[in-house]
């Protein structure tokens, strides 16, 4: 489809304008905007504001845990403090920065003007901090926040002691309800915006692999939280209202709630770790200089987890009560999801191979995160074998495998994906020495905190316990310093994007020559992306060394960013 | 709580959505025809159906799971549930669905007042089902606290009930916006996607009617 070039004013290129009536200065960002750049940056600010959040939570329980005995907090507090630390860290951290990355990176990418659906996309964004501030004021109700762990299992969850209609567990309900609700709204809007809006001449097989991925993960969320939904509201008819859907004294079936849950909740870590491999795959091509190896096979990788990752959920349950049979079925799905993980992975290294790398920033945090998941994988398989998981389930190797995926490979991929698009997004260039001081803090102390966790798992030391035998001590006095550190390595991030926001070096178009429609606009870009004029996608993603252009006209794009 | 939003919403939340007169701003880029902007709409609007209709599959999975292995199933005293009154219940329910089609015919042929009426028609009838859903609620002889039968009966039919609600509801805003000129320009999106929120609604009813109402023997 042609479209004719309207006339064009250099000086539009150089400001981001926010969408007409909006103010165009910081303000904008705490208004009901319907621009996705803006909605973006609101999520992954906020996101990691609740980052701060969750790992002070954490930091609180590694200083419970550097010694023995449960002296720095109580027992019971400590279960509240672990519930809310996970519930925070993928409720109100990974689930929402990914929002943010999918708002940023969706439309410039597929050469949109915005989402589908703007408004609706504005009203997903309000919802988080709503749900939010319900979680943190469960820290206020009597009684304390949810207590049973992020899974909320009855009959813990089920517990109400004294009796309040709002106490810390129905909160905690209704926050992932909501947070739910938002997430739908989202993924509608992002599969949407995905299937209908992509640029002229931009096939499937044309689309960026982050496109891929997102559409991938959001085909999850679509398919897995009806049925957490379903869940959550018979657990909160059994917690308020008197009912018995998962309590056995009244002909319920606890189990089937561990279904719902886990039904959802296994395949929320590939909600959350398949736009990584998104970073992963966009990053890895432009500081290697080389097309993403097998392109073709990565992008049909992504629906091969799907497919996968909705048959592998009752993996969380072998030592359940679950009937021989289903845990055979199980434990062969789940090490299947190890063949299209694997490919990609083989496809990053081999994107890698005889490379010319270049070593910034981005390109370190995404090589950690895949040497990290490599390493999460293999206790992956681990633990879906059996024997192993009947002797390991529910102690620290399971939390220290989890942790090696959250934040060793997800957070790890996040944090790439900032140091990537920041310039892109503010206009401002991040500062690559803080960015490196950054990541030898993150590598080291995320080494430091769940390598040992897998020791103290595999000598038997169990999970969500405030005090321990002290044959784990030193263990424990390893992760805890690692979460010290990693505690510390907060500072010169947030430093590094406070700063460079505020006065770094203004970015250009195109900082890591890096290829893709995103890199044809200028940084910031304007609030509609390319307008009217949406270039002609006439070649696939990943061009790197080939020589031949992207777009149709892409001397004209490219001199348009000059004049900017 | 997630269809009243979405359901209620996506209709006007369209960027180019085919009443609201958009501004040169918001159109998309590529130029797509203006009746292909209320097709964002109605993917958008399928999509978010096929994910709603997945919480339905749950809530059936849970029904068929408890009563499959509860020890003590209808509470004391209870025999079973009355099919009679459920039963003409459903065939207005599931009629109204062709009368909605009839109504998105008329529409189609640009006949106004036809659709105004056979939709109003639909409206009633499904005004019609939840007053019967009410008035069997309050005849029943068990309580929501009554075993996971009274439970997940009142759970799943009260959860359905929402749904016909909001349909009407919808029903009405797309009644209302038929009078203002030049609603249909951009395309019947909001129509269709109603209409096929009905059918969906209808469709989860007769599968809950066959659950609850006609299989009673365990």
């Amino acid at each position: 489809m042609s479209t004719t070039p309207i006339a064009f004013d250099p000086r539009a290129l150089r400001a981001p304008h926010p969408v007409p009536g909006a103010p165009d200065n910081w303000r904008r960002f705490f208004t009901f905007n319907t621009d996705a750049k803006v909605i973006g940056i609101q999520y992954i600010a906020l996101a990691l504001l609740f980052l701060l959040v969750g790992g002070l939570l954490a930091m609180i329980m590694r200083g419970e845990l550097i010694t023995p005995p449960a002296d720095l907090v109580d027992p019971s507090v400590y279960n509240g403090l672990y519930t809310m630390h996970g519930t925070v860290m993928l409720f109100l951290f990974l689930f929402p920065i990914l929002n943010g990355f999918n708002n940023l990176l969706i439309p410039p990418m597929i050469g949109a003007p915005d989402m589908a659906f703007p408004r609706l996309n504005a009203l997903a964004f309000w919802m988080f901090p709503v749900f939010g501030v319900v979680l943190m004021a469960s820290f206020l109700v009597p009684g304390g926040p949810a207590s049973s762990g992020w899974w909320a299992y009855p009959p813990l969850s089920t517990q109400n002691p004294l009796g309040l209609l709002i106490n810390g567990q129905f909160l905690w309900i209704l926050a992932v309800a909501i947070s739910g609700v938002s997430s739908i709204l989202g993924a509608v809007n992002f599969c949407t915006t995905i299937i209908r809006m992509r640029a002229p001449g931009m096939g499937w097989f044309r689309m960026p692999i982050f496109c891929w991925t997102a559409l991938a993960a959001q085909t999850i969320q679509l398919a897995g939280l009806p049925v957490l939904t379903a869940g959550a509201v018979m657990l909160l008819f059994d917690l308020s209202f008197g009912t018995s859907f998962f309590k056995p004294e009244g002909g319920g079936d606890p189990m089937l709630y561990q279904h719902f849950f886990w039904f959802y909740s296994h395949p929320a870590v590939y909600v959350m770790v398949l736009p990584v491999f998104g970073f992963f795959s966009e990053i890895f091509p432009v500081y290697a200089r080389k097309p993403l190896f097998g392109y073709h096979v990565v992008a049909i990788a992504s629906f091969g987890i799907v497919l996968l990752s909705l048959i592998v959920w009752v993996h969380h349950m072998f030592t359940s009560g679950t009937p021989q049979w289903m845990r055979h079925v199980f434990m062969v799905t789940t090490m299947l999801i190890a063949v299209p993980t694997g490919i990609k992975v083989f496809a990053w290294l081999a994107t890698l191979w005889r490379g010319k790398l270049w070593l910034t920033t981005a390109m370190l945090f995404a090589m950690g995160g895949v040497f990290n998941f490599i390493f999460a994988g293999i206790t992956g398989i681990m633990l879906a074998t059996v024997p192993v998981d009947v002797h390991v389930g529910n102690t620290y190797f399971v939390v220290g495998h989890f942790h090696t995926v959250i934040f060793s490979t997800i957070t790890f991929g996040v944090y790439a994906a900032i140091y990537h698009w920041f310039a892109k997004f503010t206009g401002r260039m991040l500062y690559e020495g803080l960015g490196k001081v950054h990541f030898a803090l993150t590598f080291v102390g995320a080494q430091l905190n769940f390598l040992p966790m897998h020791w103290a798992g595999l000598m038997g030391m169990p999970r969500r316990v405030a005090s321990y035998d002290p044959e784990f001590a030193l263990a424990n006095v390893l992760a805890s310093l690692g979460a010290f550190l990693l505690g510390v390595a907060m500072i010169p991030f947030l430093l590094n994007l406070v700063s460079s926001w505020v006065r770094g070096a203004p970015a250009p178009a195109n900082p890591w020559q890096a290829i893709g429609l995103e890199w044809l606009l200028p940084s910031p870009p304007p609030a509609e992306n390319f307008e009217h004029d949406v270039p002609t996608v006439i070649s696939g993603p990943y061009g790197y060394g080939l020589g031949h252009p992207l777009v149709a006209d892409q001397a004209r794009y490219e001199s348009r960013l000059k004049e900017a | 709580m997630v269809d009243s939003f979405s359901g209620g919403s996506a209709p006007a939340l369209d960027r180019a959505g085919g009443s609201h007169s958009p501004g040169p701003e918001h159109e998309p880029g590529h130029g797509s025809a203006e009746h292909a902007h209320g097709g964002y709409n109605l993917t958008g609007f399928v999509i978010f159906l096929a994910s709603e209709s997945l919480i339905f599959a749950a809530l059936f999975a849970a029904y068929i799971v408890l009563k499959g292995s509860a020890p003590l199933w209808l509470p004391a005293g209870v025999e079973g549930l009355e099919v009679r009154d459920p039963l003409i219940n459903t065939i207005v329910l599931v009629s109204s669905s062709g009368v909605a089609w009839l109504a998105e015919r008329a529409l189609h042929r640009r006949q106004l007042v036809r659709f105004r009426l056979w939709w109003l028609l639909t409206m009633a009838m499904g005004t019609w089902f939840v007053v019967g859903q009410a008035r069997e609620w309050l005849g029943l002889p068990f309580g929501l606290g009554d075993g996971v039968f009274g439970a997940s009966f009142y759970l799943l039919t009260g959860f359905h009930g929402l749904h016909v609600i909001t349909g009407v509801l919808l029903m009405a805003l797309m009644l209302w916006r038929s009078f203002r000129p030049g609603n249909y320009d951009g395309g019947e999106a909001g129509v269709t996607s109603v209409g096929l929120f009905w059918h969906f609604v209808d469709v989860i009813w007769i599968v809950l009617f066959a659950l609850l109402y006609l299989w009673q023997g365990r």
